[in-house]
C-alpha cells in the first residue's frame, strides 16, 4: 500500500520543463529518497507535492486521496508536512513556543474561546505532547531557548519537531542533512529512522549519498525533470544510466 | 509566557494600577474646558490605535484603518437616526458595520502582501470615501450627516448625567477603552494570537504545518475593524456629525505616526505613542500658538523616532521599570 503516489506529474515555468512527465510511489512506513544532480527537479516536485506550487498536469493521491493543486496547509492538514531547506523557524520564539504552534492544525482556537478563554484545558494537553515531541528529538533541556540561538544541528531537528507537531503521516525532508557534521548527520540519520518507527513515513531530497544509501529502503532518481531510476540503494549504486548522470558521459558515445 | 509575580512585585503592580486609576480618574479636575474635550478625542483614538496595532500582529500594515473608523461612525450615526436604535445599540451595529465591510474587503486585500497591500488598503479607502462623498442618501454627501443624536442622558442616584459634557462622555469613553483593550488583550495571549505571530513570522512555515495565514489575517482585519468601527461610533455621537474627509489619509498618517512613535511590538505601545503626542501637541504646540507647524513637527518626529528610536517608545519602559524597582528597593 503506498502513501504518495505521484502520476505522470508536470510543472513548467514558462518554457522550461522542470518537472517532466514524473511517476513514482512512496511505500507505507518506508524512508524513501528523491537524488539526482543539481537541477533535476527534486525541489520542484517537493514543492508541487507539498501544496507550494500548482502542478502544470499530472495527479498527486496521498493514501487514495487527491491532493493535486490542494494549497500548503489543505495539503498538511491531510497529513503531508514538509520542512525547509534552510533552518526556517520562529526565531524569537522559545523552543517550546515553536513545536506548540506546529500543534495549531488540532488547535484551532475561535475568537470566542480566546475571549473567554476556553483553551487553557486543551493548552495543558498540547504543551504535554509537545514536550515529550522535544524529548524525542533530544531538545528538552533548551525548552526555553530562544529558537534562533540554537546551534545548526539543534536547529534543523526542532524544524522537524515542528513538522511532527502537525502529526503528519509522511513528512517531506528538503535536504535535511546539508551543513551538518559526520556526528550530527549521524543523529540526524538515527532521529529520522525513530521517527519512521513512530508510524511516519518519509520522502527525503538529499545530496548526502553516504546518508542517502545508508538511510533509504528505495530511491527514485531524476534527471532533467524525468523518472530515470528506481530501486533499492544497491541496485541504484550499480545502476549505468545513473553513474551516467553523475559522473557526465554521453557525449563519447559511438 | 506568563511571569511568576512574587509577592513584594504584585504589591508594587498593584500600587502602579491603582495610582494610573486615580490618575485617569482626577485628570479632568486639572484641565479646561477644551483640554477635557481633546481628553475624550484621546480616549477615543486610543482604541482607534490599539485596533490598528491588532491588524499589524500579523504582519501587514493598512492604509484603510481610519476609513474603518468612518464606517463605525457612519453606521452608528444611520442606525440612530434612520433606524431609531438606542446610541448604544447603535454604536455596536456601527462596530458590526465597520467589521462586515473589513470583511469585505479583506478578501481582495490579503491576496496581495506588504507594499502592495498598503496601497491596495489606501486606494479600497478611498473608494469607500469616494462612495461617501456621491452618495447624498444616506451618506448626505461631502457635507456629511448633521445632528447625529448623542448618548442619551439618565438620572443616576439624583444626579443628571448629560453626556454632551466631556467630563460624563470621558468616562463612557474610558469604560469603553478598557473593555475594548481588554478584549483585544484577551485574543492576543491566546493560541490565536500566538498564530497571528507566526503568520507574521514565518508565512511559510505556518502555512507548511497547516495553519491558514490568509484566513487568519482576514480575520484579524475584521477584529481590528469592528474596535476601529466602535471608536468611530464614539467620536460620531460626542461631536454629533461626520463627513468624509475627517476619515482621509492625512488622519491615517497621524495614526502610522502614533503607532510607530509608541512601538507596536507591545499592547502599551501604541497608547504611549497617541498619549504623548497629543500632550506634545495640544500643550506644546497649541500653547505657543504654533498649530500651522504641525505637519512638520509631525513629519521630522516620525524621522526622528525611526532614526533614533526604532522600537518606539515602548523600548524606553522595561529600562525605566527596572530602574523605578531599584529605587524602591533602595529606599524600602
Amino acid at each position: 500500500m503506498s502513501i504518495l503516489e505521484v502520476r505522470d506529474l508536470t510543472m513548467r515555468f514558462g518554457g522550461l520543463h522542470a518537472v517532466d512527465g514524473l511517476g513514482f510511489s512512496v511505500a507505507k512506513d518506508s524512508i524513501h529518497g528523491l537524488i539526482g544532480p543539481n537541477g533535476a527537479g527534486k525541489t520542484t516536485t517537493f514543492n508541487v507535492i507539498s501544496g507550494f506550487y500548482r502542478p502544470t498536469s499530472g495527479r498527486i493521491f496521498h493514501e487514495g486521496v487527491e491532493i493535486s493543486g490542494l494549497p500548503m496547509e489543505k495539503v498538511a492538514d491531510l497529513g503531508i508536512v514538509r520542512t525547509f531547506q534552510h533552518a526556517t523557524l520562529f526565531r524569537e520564539l522559545s523552543v517550546l513556543e515553536n513545536v506548540l504552534i506546529g500543534c495549531y492544525s488540532r488547535r484551532r482556537t475561535g475568537l470566542m474561546d480566546a475571549i473567554f478563554g476556553r483553551w487553557h484545558k486543551q493548552d495543558a494537553l498540547l504543551r504535554e505532547e509537545a514536550e515529550e515531541l522535544l524529548e524525542f528529538f533530544g531538545l528538552a533541556e533548551r525548552a526555553d531557548f530562544p529558537a534562533g540561538n540554537l546551534p545548526h544541528g539543534l536547529q534543523r531537528a526542532l524544524g522537524m519537531a515542528i513538522a511532527s507537531a502537525a502529526r503528519p503521516s509522511l513528512m517531506l525532508l528538503d535536504e535535511p542533512f546539508t551543513g551538518m557534521n559526520a556526528e550530527e548527520t549521524l543523529v540526524m540519520m538515527d532521529l529520522t529512522r525513530r521517527l519512521r518507527e513512530r508510524g511516519v513515513s518519509i520522502l527525503l531530497v538529499e545530496h548526502d549519498m553516504r546518508a542517502v544509501m545508508g538511510l533509504c529502503d528505495c530511491i527514485t532518481v531524476m534527471n532533467f525533470g524525468k523518472l530515470l531510476a528506481q530501486g533499492s540503494p544497491d541496485e541504484i549504486r550499480s545502476h549505468p544510466e545513473v553513474i551516467k548522470a553523475y559522473l557526465g558521459g554521453g557525449h563519447t558515445e559511438a | 509566557m506568563l511571569a511568576i509575580v512574587p509577592e513584594a512585585a504584585r504589591f508594587r503592580y498593584l500600587l502602579a494600577w491603582t495610582a494610573l486609576a486615580v490618575l485617569l480618574c482626577a485628570l479632568p479636575l486639572f484641565l479646561s474646558y477644551s483640554q477635557k474635550e481633546i481628553l475624550v478625542f484621546t480616549t477615543i483614538n486610543v482604541i482607534l490605535v490599539v485596533s490598528y496595532r491588532h491588524l499589524t500582529l500579523t504582519g501587514e500594515w493598512s492604509l484603510g484603518h481610519v476609513v474603518m473608523m468612518g464606517c463605525g461612525a457612519y453606521g452608528s450615526a444611520l442606525a440612530s437616526k434612520q433606524l431609531g436604535l438606542a446610541v448604544p445599540l447603535s454604536m455596536l451595529t456601527g462596530g458590526v458595520c465597520a467589521a462586515l465591510v473589513g470583511w469585505l474587503l479583506s478578501y481582495p486585500l490579503f491576496r496581495m502582501k506588504g507594499f502592495y497591500f498598503l496601497i491596495g488598503s489606501f486606494a479600497a479607502g478611498e473608494v469607500i470615501r469616494l462612495l461617501w462623498k456621491r452618495f447624498r442618501d444616506p451618506f448626505g454627501g461631502p457635507k456629511g450627516l448633521k445632528r447625529v443624536p448623542g448618548l442619551e442622558e439618565f438620572e443616576f442616584a439624583g444626579l443628571r448625567i448629560d453626556f454632551f459634557d466631556p467630563v460624563p462622555y470621558y468616562f463612557f469613553s474610558l469604560a469603553v477603552a478598557i473593555v475594548c483593550i481588554w478584549l483585544l488583550w484577551r485574543i492576543e495571549r491566546s493560541p490565536l494570537g500566538w498564530s497571528y505571530h507566526a503568520v507574521h513570522w514565518g508565512d511559510d512555515l505556518a502555512r507548511s504545518v497547516g495553519i491558514p495565514t490568509r484566513r487568519l489575517r482576514r480575520r484579524a482585519m475584521v477584529t481590528a475593524s469592528f474596535f476601529a468601527g466602535i471608536s468611530g461610533a464614539l467620536l460620531v455621537h460626542y461631536v454629533g456629525t461626520v463627513n468624509p474627509s475627517r476619515f482621509n489619509v492625512e488622519e491615517m498618517v497621524y495614526v502610522l505616526t502614533w503607532a510607530i512613535v509608541g512601538g507596536v511590538a507591545t499592547l502599551y505601545g501604541p497608547i504611549l505613542g497617541v498619549v504623548s503626542l497629543t500632550i506634545v501637541n495640544e500643550i506644546i504646540l497649541r500653547e505657543f500658538g504654533l498649530d500651522q507647524w504641525r505637519p512638520l513637527f509631525y513629519g521630522a518626529l516620525l524621522i526622528a523616532s525611526v532614526l533614533f528610536l526604532p522600537k518606539g517608545l515602548e523600548s524606553l519602559v522595561a529600562p525605566a521599570r527596572s530602574m523605578l524597582s531599584r529605587l524602591w528597593t533602595r529606599s524600602a
